[in-house]
């Protein structure tokens, strides 16, 4: 009651319009625009003036959302843009003379620990098996089981990408040890010629989707991350086409275009 | 980042995709012009995905809000130092076979305000923001957004009562 007595602002007219106003506040005001008729119109033309707003622009809101808005369509261009913003940051490093780790776009950073773990451990499972004659795989490409399998040993569902269009097709995959013992799934990929390539997947604490690209001799690595789970492309060290073979699985392994997680 | 993980990015882009009609409708007012708001739109978009991964969290329609009005007033920058700058309100052919006069002039009322005061009215009124998301979509303390708002209801009063503002009377 005593608020009754206190002057009503402006500011609490606005907010009375608007909704801000706490309860209690909002009966002094309503008795007193009953007996100030000017600020009665004031507000009167302020709804009003809300109302001409809402149905002048309302519409564009009803409208189907053209083509060139559509979210899928532009993650997509968004993706390929990153990608050729990467790739050409390791080429520039490259041509530099020099070679080790870079991070997206100009930012060129040093790779988190998971990163430098998870591309070591592809690295070695990498070369322990592609020299491998007789068993470089556990299970075959053709068992129905290799997907599920090793998708519930690690921890999330997995894809082997389809790398034909690179002459490469899927051998099999295994199950690995990983960081702290942790299982990850190992795919190989063979060309006509002998070539072996694979895709190392973990669980990992590196969840950026940096592009790094590491050289160890005859071999290089190319890791990503995409939500916990770390990819690494392994292959023999042709930084192109083992960037756009990485490129490649990256665009079908990329859980946020699958529309389910 | 350490978190970042456990983010579920599905989530993320269905809220992005939801907030579209309302974007186009808040673009659509903010510019008075179909095209330049989708274009606003679109730009949106794309930051919003570019930095997906930085998003930590919060509300995604106040984040995109703010993106957008921030890309409009460097859009209005640019604008600004261009020689001519032709009036866009009448880049819309459909609008104008209506015969609702009051629609027409209260785009003109709009077209009147700064760019400040537009934004927190529209953002108000036809967003339906609440005083404090504006302040954090204005990057200002709510006094401030009170204020603009204030002064931006006053001004579309002067301007539909007929007081044309200092600077049309000029001419």
């Amino acid at each position: 009651m005593v608020d009754r007595d206190l002057p009503v602002t402006d500011d609490e007219l606005h907010a009375y319009v608007d909704g801000e106003l706490p309860i209690g506040r909002r009966k002094t005001v309503e008795a007193w625009l009953a007996v100030h008729p000017d600020d009665a119109a004031r507000v009167a033309a302020w709804r009003a003036h809300a109302e001409l707003i809402r149905v002048r622009y309302g519409g564009a809101a009803r409208n189907p959302v053209p083509a060139r808005l559509n979210l899928a369509r532009l993650a997509r261009a968004e993706r390929k843009w990153t990608w050729m913003a990467a790739a050409a940051v390791v080429s520039a490093f490259l041509i530099g003379g020099a070679t080790g780790w870079f991070g997206r776009g100009a930012l060129v950073s040093a790779p988190s620990a998971a990163v430098t773990t998870v591309t070591a451990e592809a690295l070695d499972a990498h070369k322990l098996y592609v020299t491998e004659v007789r068993h470089p795989i556990e299970v075959p490409a053709d068992a129905s089981h290799l997907l599920p399998w090793l998708s519930r040993r690690v921890g999330s569902t997995l894809r082997a990408p389809d790398l034909a269009t690179f002459g490469l097709k899927l051998m099999g995959g295994r199950l690995l040890p990983g960081h702290s013992g942790k299982p990850a799934a190992m795919f190989m990929y063979e060309s006509a010629s002998g070539d072996r390539y694979t895709l190392y997947c973990a669980r990992s604490a590196a969840p950026e989707t940096a592009l790094h690209y590491n050289v160890a001799g005859q071999v290089a690595a190319v890791y990503w991350g995409d939500g916990d789970v770390g990819f690494v492309v392994s292959g023999p060290a042709d930084r192109e086409r083992l960037i756009k073979i990485a490129q490649a699985a990256y665009e079908q392994l990329d859980r946020r275009t699958r529309g389910s997680s | 980042m350490g978190d970042g993980g456990e983010r579920d990015l599905g989530g993320f882009r269905q809220d992005v995709e939801a907030a579209i009609p309302a974007l186009r409708r808040y673009a659509r007012a903010l510019t008075r012009d179909g095209d330049v708001a989708d274009d606003l739109v679109q730009d949106t978009l794309v930051r919003a995905l570019r930095s997906e991964r930085l998003f930590l969290g919060g509300d995604v329609r106040s984040w995109l809000y703010t993106i957008l009005t921030n890309l409009n007033r460097n859009r209005l920058r640019s604008l600004s130092r261009r020689p001519a700058l032709m009036p866009m309100d009448d880049n819309d052919a459909a609008d104008m076979a209506g015969p609702e006069a009051g629609s027409r002039d209260i785009e003109r009322a709009l077209a009147t305000l700064v760019e400040d005061q537009r934004t927190a009215l529209l953002l108000v009124v036809l967003e339906g923001l609440s005083y404090r998301e504006v302040a954090e979509v204005q990057g200002v303390p709510i006094g401030t957004v009170m204020s603009r708002l204030a002064r931006a209801r006053a001004q579309v009063k002067a301007f539909l009562d007929g007081e044309r503002p200092a600077l049309r009377r000029v001419k």
